[in-house]
C-alpha cells in the first residue's frame, strides 16, 4: 500500500541554516493497517506526512502509494491536520467543508450534499451541517475535519497528530471515533503523535522515530484484544508492557528485555 | 507549532533582493513610459527622462519652489491643527461614554459630508487664501484621527486598567499610564491615514480654487495652458507622489520603531 | 453605555441640536448661516416636491442626484473590480508583488485631483473623463489591500487544499478570495468615502454640466447660500446612507469573520 524507501529531507538547501529532518527512512505499511508513528517533537513527523502526501518533495528517496511514485497528492488519500481552526475554512458551513473535495470526483452538487451528510452522520455530528465551524466545539471542529476526509472516501487516510488540540476527555472519543471509523470503512491509516499511550491504543503497529534527522528506531505489533475499550485496554497488562517500551524508546534509552 | 515552516514565506527572502526587485520594478515601469512615450503610442504622454528631467528643473525653479513650499505650509499647519484638536477629543469621546454617547450624533452626521463640498462654501465665507486650504485640510484630516484615537481607547484591556487602579491610582494616572501608551499605536495610524487625505484636500483646494500659490495651482494652469504642458503637470505630479510615499514611509518606520510591542502582539498581521 | 441606550440617546439630541443650530442662526441673522429650516425648506423645493409618481423627485434632483450617483456607482463598480482581479493576481505572485510594490506605492500616493488635468486632456470634458478618474482614484486602496489579503492566507488553508487535490481555479476561488475577503472589504470602505470626494470634486471643475458638484457651483456664483447649504446637505445625507448600505452589505459578506472575531477564534 505504501512504501518508503531511504526518505531524506534536508530544509534550507544545504546552507549554514540548512535543517536535517529525515535521514534514510524505510517503511512500508500493508493494506488495511492502521499504523502510528510516535516520536520526540520535533523529530520530523510533520515532514514524513507531508511527503506522503505530496506537499512537499523530499530532497532523496522514494515514496511509492499503491504502488505509483508520489510526485503530487495520490488519489485516494485525505489528510487530517491537528490545527482544525486553521483547516477548516471559517467562511464555509460545515456541510460545505465537508463537501468541498468531493467537487474534484465529478459527483453532482445533490450528491455531494448527500455524502457530506453521511459522513457528517458516521462522526456523530448529523444535524449539524448548517452551522459553521466557529459554532462548535474543538473536539466537534475536529470531527468534521475528519468526516470531510471519510467523505473523500480515500484507501489512504493520513493524520497529524489528529488529536493534539483537544482536551483528555474529547481525546479520548475521538480515539474510539478512529478505531470505529475504521471498522466501516475499509481504509489504511497512518496516524502520527507524540502521545505514546495513544499510539499503543490505536494502533496495529506502532513505529518509533529517533530524534531529527529522524529514521525508523523500532517496529512493534501491537497485538492487543479487540474491541479495543478506554478501560480495559489500558489496564492489560500487555499494553502496560508495550507502552513502557515504545516510552524508553521515544526517549532514547535502552530496552529491557 | 511542530510543522517547520514549509511554504515559501515572502518575508523570508533577505531585504537586500526585495529592494532590488522594488527598484528593478520601478525601472521597468520607467522604462515602459519611455517607450510609449517615444514611439507616440499616447500622444500625451512625454517619455519619462522629460518628465524626469522636468522635475529635476523644476527644483532650481524659484516659482514651483514657492508653488511647493505654500502646499506644505497648508498641508502642515493643518494637520497639526487636525491633531491637536482630534487627539484630546478622541481621548474624552473613547473614555467618557456620556460625552461619547451624547456627541454620537454630531459625528456621525458631520463625518460623511465629502470635504470637497466644503470648498465653495468656505470660499465664500473666508475667501481662497491659505486659510481655505487650511480649513479644508483640518476638516478632513480630523476624522481619521479622531475615530482611531477613539477606537484605541474603547479597546485598552480592562485587566491592565484594574490592575492600576487596585494600586491605588486615579482616573488619570491610568490615562496616562495606561490607557495612552496602549491607544497611541492607533492614534498614529490615524494621523498617517489622515497625512493622505489632507494631501488629497490640499490638491483639491488648490484645483477648484485656482489662483494663488500651490502646487495645485501649478498643475492646474499647466493643465489649461494651450496645448496642454503635459510635462508640468506629470512633473507636478512626481513630486507630489513622491513627498506622499515619503511621509508614509517615515511614519510607518516610526510606528515600527515606537510600537514593536504592539506588532508583536498582534503578530505583525495588522 | 450599551448599544442601545446609545441609540436612544442619539435621536433626542439630534433634535435638541438642531433646534439650538436653529434658534442661533435665527438670533444671528446672517445670510452665511442660514437656519437650519431654511435649508430644508430649500431642499424641498429644490429636489423633493415633484410628482408623486417619480417619488417626489423633482427635474432638478433628476439632473443633479442621478448624474452624480451614476458617476459614482459606475466607477466604483469599475474600479473596485479592476482592483479586485489585479489584487488577487499580484498577491498570488509574489515575485510580481515584490517587483511592482514600489511603483504602486507610488501611484497610491499621488493625490488623484493632482491627476484630474492629465485625465482632461486625454479624455476632454465629459462622462468618459469623469468615469475614469474614478475608476483610477480608487483602483489603489482595493488592489493594495486585496493582494496584502492574498499574500497572508493562512498557509494551512491552501496546504489543505492542495492535499484534497482542487484544482489551482478552484483554490483561488473558493479559499484565497474568502480568505482576503475581511481585507478587501477594508479595500473597499477606503474606496467608497474617497469615490464620493473625487465624485464631487470633478463636478466642481469647470465644464461640468450636471451633477450635486455642478449644482453648488452654481449657487457659488450666484451667491444662493441657502442652496448651497442644501447640497452640502444632501452630500452629508448620500454618504450616511451609502455609508449604512455598504456595513447591511459587509455584515452579510462577513458574517463568519465578524462572529469569529468575537467569539475570540
Amino acid at each position: 500500500m505504501l512504501e518508503i524507501e531511504n526518505l531524506t529531507h534536508i530544509y534550507g538547501g544545504g546552507g549554514p541554516s540548512a535543517h536535517h529532518a529525515i535521514d534514510q527512512l524505510n517503511l512500508s505499511v500493508a493494506e488495511g493497517e492502521l499504523l502510528c508513528i510516535v516520536g520526540p517533537s520535533g523529530c520530523g513527523k510533520s515532514t514524513l506526512l507531508r511527503s506522503i502526501a505530496g506537499l512537499i518533495t523530499p530532497t532523496g528517496g522514494r515514496i511509492k502509494v499503491d504502488g505509483e511514485l508520489v510526485r503530487q497528492t495520490p488519489d485516494n488519500l485525505a489528510v487530517v491536520f491537528q490545527d482544525y481552526s486553521r483547516s477548516l475554512f471559517p467562511w464555509m458551513s460545515v456541510a460545505d467543508n465537508v463537501a468541498l473535495p468531493l467537487r474534484r470526483k465529478n459527483m453532482d452538487k445533490k450528491r455531494r450534499r448527500e455524502a457530506a451528510a453521511e459522513a457528517l452522520e458516521s462522526v456523530g455530528l448529523s444535524g449539524a451541517g448548517r452551522k459553521y465551524p466557529f459554532q462548535l466545539s474543538g473536539g466537534m471542529q475536529q470531527r468534521v475535519a475528519i468526516a470531510r476526509a471519510l467523505a473523500y472516501r480515500p484507501t489512504l487516510m493520513l493524520m497529524d497528530e489528529p488529536f493534539g488540540s483537544v482536551d483528555a476527555q474529547t481525546r479520548e472519543d475521538l480515539e474510539d471515533l478512529v478505531l470505529k471509523v475504521r471498522g466501516h470503512h475499509k481504509m489504511t491509516i497512518v496516524l502520527i503523535t507524540h502521545d505514546i499511550d495513544e499510539s499503543v491504543y490505536v494502533g496495529d503497529r506502532v513505529v518509533v522515530l529517533s530524534k531529527a534527522p529522524a529514521h525508523v528506531v523500532a517496529d512493534l505489533q501491537v497485538d492487543l484484544p479487540s474491541p479495543r475499550d478506554q478501560i480495559n485496554t489500558r489496564e492489560h497488562p500487555d499494553f502496560v508492557h508495550l507502552r513502557a517500551e515504545v516510552g524508553r524508546l521515544v526517549r532514547g534509552q535502552p530496552v529491557a528485555h | 507549532m511542530n510543522a517547520p515552516v514549509l511554504t515559501r514565506s515572502p518575508l523570508a527572502r533577505p531585504r537586500s533582493s526585495r529592494w532590488a526587485r522594488r527598484v528593478t520594478g520601478a525601472l521597468a515601469f520607467a522604462a515602459l513610459v519611455e517607450i510609449a512615450g517615444r514611439a507616440g503610442l499616447a500622444e500625451f504622454l512625454p517619455p519619462a527622462s522629460e518628465i524626469l528631467q522636468r522635475a529635476a528643473a523644476l527644483l532650481f525653479d524659484e516659482g514651483f519652489r514657492a508653488h511647493a513650499g505654500t502646499s506644505v505650509l497648508a498641508w502642515a499647519i493643518g494637520l497639526a491643527v487636525a491633531a491637536l484638536v482630534a487627539v484630546p477629543l478622541g481621548v474624552l469621546f473613547g473614555s467618557v461614554p456620556v460625552i461619547d454617547a451624547a456627541t454620537r450624533a454630531i459625528v456621525e452626521f458631520l463625518r460623511p459630508i465629502p470635504s470637497v463640498a466644503l470648498i465653495p462654501l468656505v470660499a465664500l465665507l473666508i475667501g481662497t487664501g491659505l486659510q481655505l486650504r487650511v480649513t479644508l485640510v483640518i476638516y478632513a484630516a480630523v476624522w481619521p484621527i479622531l475615530y482611531n484615537t477613539m477606537y484605541g481607547l474603547r479597546g485598552v484591556d480592562p485587566v491592565a486598567r484594574e490592575s492600576l487602579r487596585s494600586y491605588g491610582f486615579g482616573r488619570l494616572s491610568v490615562l496616562w499610564w495606561v490607557s495612552l501608551p496602549s491607544a497611541a499605536p492607533f492614534i498614529m495610524t490615524g494621523f498617517r491615514l489622515a497625512t493622505g487625505v489632507a494631501l488629497i484636500l490640499t490638491v483639491s483646494t488648490e484645483i477648484v480654487a485656482g489662483r494663488g500659490e500651490g502646487i495645485g495651482v501649478f498643475i492646474y494652469f499647466a493643465g489649461i495652458a494651450v496645448p496642454a504642458r503635459m510635462d508640468d503637470i506629470l512633473a507636478g505630479v512626481v513630486w507630489v507622489g513622491l513627498f506622499g510615499v515619503v511621509v508614509n514611509a517615515l511614519l510607518v518606520a516610526a510606528e515600527r520603531r515606537l510600537f514593536r510591542w504592539h506588532h508583536t502582539r498582534v503578530g505583525g498581521g495588522s | 453605555m450599551t448599544r442601545l441606550g446609545g441609540a436612544l440617546l442619539r435621536w433626542p439630541l439630534l433634535i435638541v441640536l438642531v433646534i439650538l443650530w436653529e434658534v442661533a442662526t435665527r438670533a444671528a441673522g446672517s445670510a452665511f448661516f442660514p437656519p437650519p429650516s431654511t435649508i430644508v425648506t430649500r431642499m424641498h423645493a429644490l429636489w423633493f416636491s415633484g410628482p408623486p409618481g417619480r417619488l417626489f423627485l423633482t427635474d432638478q434632483a433628476v439632473a443633479d442626484i442621478l448624474p452624480s450617483l451614476g458617476r459614482m456607482a459606475g466607477g466604483l463598480a469599475g474600479g473596485a473590480t479592476a482592483g479586485i482581479l489585479l489584487g488577487l493576481a499580484l498577491g498570488l505572485s509574489s515575485r510580481a508583488y515584490d517587483y511592482l510594490d514600489g511603483v504602486l506605492q507610488f501611484l497610491r500616493a499621488i493625490p488623484p485631483p493632482a491627476l484630474v488635468t492629465v485625465f482632461l486632456v486625454v479624455f476632454g470634458f465629459g462622462m468618459r473623463m469623469q468615469l475614469a478618474f474614478i475608476m483610477f482614484s480608487i483602483i489603489w486602496p482595493v488592489l493594495l489591500n486585496t493582494a496584502d489579503g492574498a499574500r497572508a492566507v493562512e498557509p494551512l488553508y491552501l496546504e489543505t487544499g492542495r492535499a484534497f487535490r482542487l484544482s489551482r481555479r478552484e483554490r483561488v476561488l473558493r479559499i484565497v478570495l474568502p480568505a482576503a475577503l475581511p481585507k478587501v472589504f477594508a479595500g473597499l470602505r477606503l474606496a467608497l468615502s474617497l469615490s464620493l470626494i473625487v465624485t464631487v470634486f470633478a463636478e466642481l471643475l469647470p465644464g461640468t454640466t450636471n451633477g450635486i458638484g455642478f449644482q453648488l457651483t452654481v449657487a457659488y456664483s450666484m451667491f444662493n447660500l441657502p442652496a448651497m447649504w442644501a447640497g452640502i446637505v444632501l452630500l452629508g445625507v448620500l454618504g450616511y446612507l451609502l455609508n449604512e448600505v455598504f456595513l447591511v452589505v459587509e455584515r452579510r459578506v462577513l458574517g463568519w469573520h465578524h462572529a469569529r472575531e468575537t467569539a475570540g477564534a
